[in-house]
């Protein structure tokens, strides 16, 4: 292994797994909090320029670069509208389950980023939206909020900084769509969650019409430290264009699943042999990886092996690192199954606004099931990719580009494993054997 | 819409609940609420507030709660909105439940970082002792629902019993977890692996040891 590991010293999430109280007290001495008010002073532009030397990129799946995001809020309201910082913790992606730690054992590095990123974008309020299931994750946000609140870090002259901040939690209900920023917005509103037509942006028109920017909880997170230790600092992890660390979330066949926070473009080798444990029935027992959540499509075992873990090298691989949730399959696995079942969750959460989803996602579903089974013909194979890249980029949000990728990447690498079973069940194999 | 659920009769409903209104408690709860959101901008508040109403019929009920449409109508009017407005939330949002559902509410994940773990054996256990796919047991002790990916894939797999999460199940604690509720007592949620705190790697983290023990400040070492 020759891969630089990344120290404790150079985590951000120090308490991720939680073995350490949460709550105000504890945060401040682990270094959350530590005179706010001095980053606050360093003006609106210096903060956006440092995170924009940092190259941090949105932790939420898109990876767009966040300084620049935050540029485009306006820097003065000609109208009175105010601007709204919304801070993405809808965490639903299957595979993903990052945020969560930093919801529950983290909390406060999450309220200080929102009070820096929304001065920085001259917010006047953030509204962090946490998925529905989080019970008792909100549950632990909000008293940290209410914490903060008590002493003077967020409100009125928050921090003593002069500026006015407020932080409010809003929990979802149970819809992964939510997880799309107009979607989030609408759902914020008190309505259902179905995203909206772009443009216009939400940083012109978003929460009540108002400027707005969305981000994911892991990107707001690390602006604290980022400031307190300099762009330079956080640049120095990973790959050109992939800077910094990040939390990387381990499920499936390792030998233990779990979440931790290293470098970016970090080997995916040396990330399974140094934090899980190794593929369960070592490395020749690999099958295929999705890297990204269920979203992106999957990668074989050859391929990813050696592959670094950022944005380019994934993407390289035809995929992409999305949230950064690795979902291992060994080959005990029944991969027409388990992209099936990624397919069902499509189905389950088409907000139904769009026809080629709310239509595309149930019958691509209903195929793959008959393509579980063997119950199909050889050419339905190709009808299946056809469709796919008629629900593709024929919707107002990605949930059906999200719903035909898996399904690319399985017809790309597994072709002849659906082509297997649709010939066998059709006794095509006997056929031969006759012969 | 064959998964639909049994809604009660309407004018049974009605006789039940049609004079339904928060508790003083949960009225101050409301009250907070609402105000986190702008002045005029009310209609935001209609997702927590349907909550607290479903967990205020649960608490009537003995049950995880539910949203009978006279309770709907007193959200929509406490906020101004039409109810039809209200309704289409609750009706979009799947942890408002529109029937009335058992006491513990057993939601398997069955999304496939969870199958990959195991799901399937979560989901024998619970055929075990009786539970039904969509049904509740007729003791009206549990409700079983398989649902999507509910964001703990570094502990699969998991289930989520009414606001607590288990996690690292098999079939044997799947069962422990369900007789111990059926026997009125509140097992330990999180992960079920002995030893294992949250989501570190199982037998001990990787990473950040010093953190185990103490609570260690690492910026001396910047």
């Amino acid at each position: 292994m020759s891969f630089d590991f990344l120290a404790d010293k150079d985590r951000i999430f120090t308490n991720v797994y939680g073995f350490q109280p949460w709550n105000l007290k504890a945060a401040q001495a682990r270094g959350d909090w530590d005179k706010t008010k001095d980053l606050i002073a360093w003006g609106q532009d210096r903060i956006i320029e440092e995170v924009k030397a940092s190259g941090l990129r949105g932790r939420g799946g898109a990876g767009f670069p966040t300084g620049m995001k935050w540029s485009f809020m306006p820097k003065e309201s000609k109208d009175g509208r105010p601007s709204f910082l919304v801070i993405n913790a809808d965490e639903s992606e299957p595979g993903s389950c990052k945020d969560r730690e930093i919801l529950r054992h983290d909390p406060h590095k999450l309220i200080e980023g929102a009070l820096i990123a929304g001065f920085a974008m001259r917010a006047r309020a953030a509204y962090i939206y946490v998925r529905g299931e989080y019970i008792r994750e909100a549950e632990v946000l909000q008293a940290a909020v209410d914490e903060a609140y008590e002493a003077g870090l967020i409100g009125k002259n928050a921090s003593k900084s002069g500026y006015d901040f407020d932080v409010f939690v809003h929990r979802g209900a149970g819809a992964y769509i939510c997880g799309e920023e107009t979607a989030m917005i609408e759902s914020l509103e008190g309505k259902k969650g179905q995203p909206r037509l772009k443009p216009p942006f939400p940083a012109g028109a978003g929460l009540y019409g108002c400027p707005t920017t969305v981000n994911n909880v892991e990107s707001i997170a690390v602006v604290p430290t980022i400031l307190r230790r300099g762009a330079s600092w956080f640049a120095s992890f990973g790959r050109e264009n992939n800077k910094g660390t990040k939390l990387f979330q381990i499920s499936g066949h390792v030998e233990k699943p779990c979440v931790v926070e290293e470098a970016m473009s970090i080997p995916f080798r040396d990330l399974i042999e140094k934090h899980c444990g190794g593929i369960r029935g070592g490395w020749d027992n690999l099958l295929a990886v999705i890297p990204g959540g269920s979203s992106v499509p999957l990668v074989p075992a050859a391929q990813i092996m050696d592959a670094p873990m950022d944005f380019d090298g994934l993407r390289e691989l035809g995929s992409g690192l999305g949230t950064a949730a690795i979902i291992v399959m060994d080959k005990s696995t029944d991969i027409v199954q388990a992209i099936s079942r990624l397919s069902y969750f499509y189905k389950h959460e088409s907000c139904g606004q769009c026809t080629p989803c709310r239509e595309g996602t149930g019958w691509m579903w209903r195929v793959m099931e008959r393509m579980r089974t063997g119950d199909a013909d050889l050419s339905e194979i190709d009808t299946l990719y056809e469709v796919t890249k008629q629900v593709e980029g024929h919707t107002i949000c990605a949930l059906g580009d999200a719903a035909a990728w898996p399904i690319q990447g399985l017809i790309r690498h597994f072709r002849p494993e659906m082509e297997r079973r649709i010939i066998e069940k059709q006794g095509g194999g006997l056929m031969e054997a006759a012969e | 819409m064959a998964e639909a659920a049994h809604i009660p009769d309407e004018a049974e409903t009605r006789a039940r609940w049609g004079a339904f209104a928060f508790t003083d408690e949960n009225l101050a709860k409301a009250k907070t609420i609402i105000a986190r959101y702008p002045d005029g901008r009310q209609r935001s508040a209609v997702m927590p507030l349907l909550d607290l109403a479903q967990r205020q019929v649960g608490a009537e009920t003995q049950t995880q709660g539910w949203l009978p449409v006279p309770v709907i109508e007193y959200v929509a009017a406490m906020l101004d909105m039409p109810y039809i407005r209200a309704y289409e939330v609750a009706s979009f949002y799947t942890m408002y439940n529109l029937a009335p559902v058992g006491r513990y509410h057993v939601q398997v994940c069955g999304t496939t970082p969870c199958l990959l773990r195991g799901s399937d054996d979560v989901m024998a256990a619970c055929a075990n002792k009786g539970l039904v796919k969509g049904k509740t047991t007729p003791d009206g002790l549990f409700t079983l629902t398989e649902v999507e990916c509910m964001g703990n894939c570094a502990n699969a797999p998991m289930v989520q019993i009414n606001d607590d999460n288990f996690e690292d199940l098999d079939y044997d604690r799947t069962i422990g977890i369900l007789e111990a509720l059926a026997a009125g007592e509140s097992p330990k949620a999180g992960t079920q692996i002995p030893g294992r705190h949250t989501s570190e790697p199982e037998g001990g983290p990787t990473t950040l040891k010093q953190m185990v023990d103490a609570n260690h400040d690492y910026r001396g070492e910047w």
